[in-house]
C-alpha cells in the first residue's frame, strides 16, 4: 500500500518533470525539472531495493553534473528565437529519432512480455546474496567477476579526463598571471617592511 | 514506533504514517531550538573572544535574543525584486532549509535511536550535502542581481571543490569501519585504541584525516575563514542579499542545521558518537546517557567553529580553491590508499573474496 502510493508519487512527478524539462521556456527551468526527475528516479530505485544505485544517481547527477550544467546555463546567454528557428528545418530527423525510440520502447515492452532473458548465470553467482547489503553484493560482483571490465572504464575515464585536461589547458602568458604560492608563504614581513625616522622637511629614500 | 500506534488500533499504513511523522517532528522541532541556541551561543563565545559583552538584552543572560530576532524577521514585510524569477527566488530559501533538515534522517542519537536506519547512511548524507548547493545557486540566479550572482558561483564552486575531499576523507572513515551504516561506523569505534580509547581520531592514519574533515567542514558550510560567499567588503551580503524577513530567516536557520549536522558527523565519524571516550569505567560514566556524549561533542565541535571564527582571517579565493584542490585531495587520496594499504597488509578483511 505504502509502496503503491510511493511508486506512483515517484513515477507520476518523474514523467511530469521530465515533460517540463522541454515544455519550458527558461532553460534553468528545463535543468531544474530536469533535477527533480533525477531525484524522482532515485526514488524509484530505493522502492525496488537498489539503494546503492540510488544514492550515486544522487550524488553523481543530481551532485556534479546537474550544477553542471546549470552553471552553463546560467552564464551562457542563450538566444531562444534563434534556437527555436531551427525547429521546422530539423523536424524531419526529429521525427526519425522519435520513431526509432519509439520502436525501441516498443520492442522492450514486447520482449518483456514474450518473457524477460535470463541474464543470470546457472551457477547463481548474479543472483542477490542473502543477508548481505546492496553495495556488498555489488562490491563483491564488479571487483571479482567483472574486474577486468571494471578496471578497463576506470581506464577509459582516466584517458577521457586527461584528453579534457589536454584540450583546455594553456601555458600561463604572462609572469603575472601565475603565482608562486611558496614565495607569498615564505614572505616574511622584515622582507617588505622598512622603518624610517624621516627628519622633518626631508623625504623618504627608497 | 510503529508498533506502539499499531498497539492503539490502528491499521499498519496509518501507524507507519504517524509514527514516521511523529519521528520527523521529534528531530526537526528540538532541532530548530537547537540553532536557536547555538545561534546565541555563537554570538557569545564570538563576544568573549572579542572582549565584548554579547547579547545580554533579551531574558535571563541574553538566552531569548534568537527568539527576539526569529519574532522581528516573522513581522517584518517579505520583499520580492520586481526583477526577480519569482517562482525560484521562493523556491531557493525552502530548498535550502528542506535540504538542512533532510540530512538529519540518517543521524544516530544513540544506540537504535535512528529516524532512518539505513544501509547507505554516509553515502545518503554525501547526497543530501551535495544538494545544498542548488539552494545557494538558485537563490543567487533568481534574484537576478550581480552580487548575489556572483556569490553563487562562489559558493557552488567551493562547495562542489571541498566535498571531493570530503569523500575520499569518509571513504577512509568507511574502509577502517567496514560499513557505511552510521551506527554501526560508531559501534566500530568501541575500543578502538587498545580496547581503551574510543574514536577513530587517536588513530595515526585517520587522525590527519579528522582535522582535514574539520577544515573541509568549515569550508563546506561557508564558515569563516572560507566565508567568501558572504564576504561583506566585496559582494555585500553573498547570495540571500536580495531577501528579507522570513525567507532570509529560512537560509540562516539551515545554514545553522548545516553547521550542526557537520559538528555531528564530526563526533560520530572520529569521536565515537554516543560512546564515552574511554572504554573502562573510572567514574560510573556508563550511566550516563549516550545521547549527552553527543551533545557534549557536539557542543565541543562547534565551540572550535566559532572559536575559529572569532581568530582567522578570511581567505583568498584562489587561496581557498588551491587549499582544496592542491593540498587537500592529493593528501585525502593519499591517505585513502595508506589505509586501505594498511588493513589489507594487517589482514583486516582476512584474504580477498
Amino acid at each position: 500500500m505504502i509502496q503503491t502510493i510511493a511508486f506512483y508519487l515517484f513515477a507520476v512527478l518523474m514523467i511530469a518533470s521530465a515533460v517540463f524539462v522541454i515544455t519550458a521556456r527558461n532553460p534553468v527551468h528545463s535543468v531544474l525539472w530536469l533535477i527533480l526527475a533525477f531525484f524522482n528516479a532515485a526514488g524509484l530505485m530505493v522502492l525496488v531495493g537498489a539503494e546503492f544505485i540510488a544514492m550515486l544517481l544522487v550524488i553523481v547527477y543530481v551532485g556534479a553534473v546537474a550544477v553542471l550544467f546549470l552553471f552553463v546555463v546560467m552564464m551562457l546567454d542563450i538566444d531562444f528565437a534563434e534556437l527555436r528557428a531551427g525547429f521546422i528545418k530539423n523536424f524531419p530527423l526529429g521525427i526519425a529519432i522519435a520513431m526509432v525510440l519509439l520502436a525501441e520502447l516498443v520492442l522492450g515492452i514486447g520482449a518483456y512480455q514474450a518473457g524477460a532473458l535470463q541474464l543470470g548465470t546457472p551457477d547463481g553467482l548474479a543472483a542477490p546474496m542473502a543477508d548481505r547489503s546492496n553495495i556488498e553484493s555489488l562490491g563483491a560482483l564488479m571487483y571479482g567477476r567483472y574486474l577486468i571490465l571494471f578496471e578497463v572504464a576506470g581506464m577509459i575515464l582516466l584517458v577521457a579526463m586527461v584528453g579534457a585536461i589536454v584540450l583546455t589547458h594553456r601555458p600561463p602568458k604572462s609572469a603575472r598571471a601565475s603565482q608562486n604560492i611558496s614565495r607569498q608563504v615564505a614572505r616574511r614581513p622584515e622582507d617588505a617592511v622598512v622603518m624610517k625616522q624621516p627628519t622633518v622637511g626631508q623625504g623618504v629614500e627608497l | 514506533m510503529t508498533q506502539f500506534f499499531q498497539s492503539l488500533g490502528m491499521s499498519y499504513e496509518w501507524a507507519w504514517g504517524v509514527a514516521t511523522i511523529a519521528g520527523i517532528l521529534l528531530i526537526a522541532l528540538p532541532l530548530m531550538l537547537a540553532v536557536a541556541m547555538i545561534i546565541y551561543m555563537d554570538r557569545k563565545v564570538w563576544a568573549a573572544i572579542n572582549l565584548r559583552r554579547g547579547p545580554n538584552v533579551v531574558g535571563p543572560f541574553g538566552l531569548l535574543q534568537s527568539f527576539a530576532d526569529g519574532l522581528k524577521v516573522f513581522l517584518q514585510e517579505t520583499i520580492i525584486p520586481s526583477a526577480a524569477n519569482k517562482g525560484i527566488f521562493i523556491l531557493a530559501p525552502i530548498v535550502t532549509f528542506t535540504v538542512a533538515l533532510a540530512a538529519w534522517a540518517v543521524i544516530p542519537f544513540d544506540a537504535g535511536v535512528v529516524l532512518a536506519d539505513i544501509n547507505v547512511g554516509l553515502l545518503y548524507i554525501l547526497a543530501i550535502s551535495s544538494l545544498s548547493v542548488y539552494g545557494v545557486v538558485m537563490s543567487g540566479w533568481a534574484s537576478n542581481s550581480k552580487y548575489p550572482f556572483f556569490s553563487a558561483m562562489r559558493a557552488a564552486a567551493q562547495m562542489i571543490s571541498y566535498e571531493v575531499s570530503i569523500g575520499f576523507i569518509l571513504i577512509c572513515v568507511v574502509l577502517w569501519a567496514g560499513t557505511f551504516n552510521l551506527s554501526e561506523i560508531v559501534e566500530a569505534q568501541r575500543g578502538h585504541g587498545f580496547g581503551i580509547v574510543n574514536g577513530y581520531v587517536f588513530n595515526l592514519l585517520l587522525f590527519p584525516m579528522w582535522v582535514m574533515f574539520f577544515i573541509s567542514c568549515l569550508a563546506e558550510t561557508q564558515r569563516v575563514p572560507f566565508d567568501l560567499t558572504e564576504a561583506e567588503s566585496e559582494l555585500v551580503a553573498g547570495y540571500q542579499t536580495e531577501y528579507s524577513s522570513m525567507s532570509f530567516a529560512l537560509f540562516w536557520l539551515g545554514e545553522y542545521a548545516n553547521i550542526l549536522l557537520m559538528c555531528t558527523l564530526n563526533a560520530l565519524l572520529f569521536f565515537g558518537g554516543w560512546l564515552p571516550p574511554l572504554e573502562i569505567d573510572l567514574i560510573p560514566w556508563f550511566d550516563i546517557p549516550g545521547i549527552v556524549w553527543l551533545f557534549g561533542k557536539i557542543l565541543f565541535f562547534f565551540f572550535l567553529f566559532s572559536w575559529v571564527m572569532a581568530t582567522v582571517p578570511r581567505y583568498r579565493y584562489d587561496q581557498l580553491m588551491r587549499l582544496g584542490w592542491k593540498v587537500f585531495l592529493p593528501l585525502s587520496l593519499l591517505f585513502v590508499v595508506l589505509v586501505s594499504g594498511y588493513l589489507m597488509a594487517t589482514g583486516h578483511y582476512g584474504a580477498a573474496a
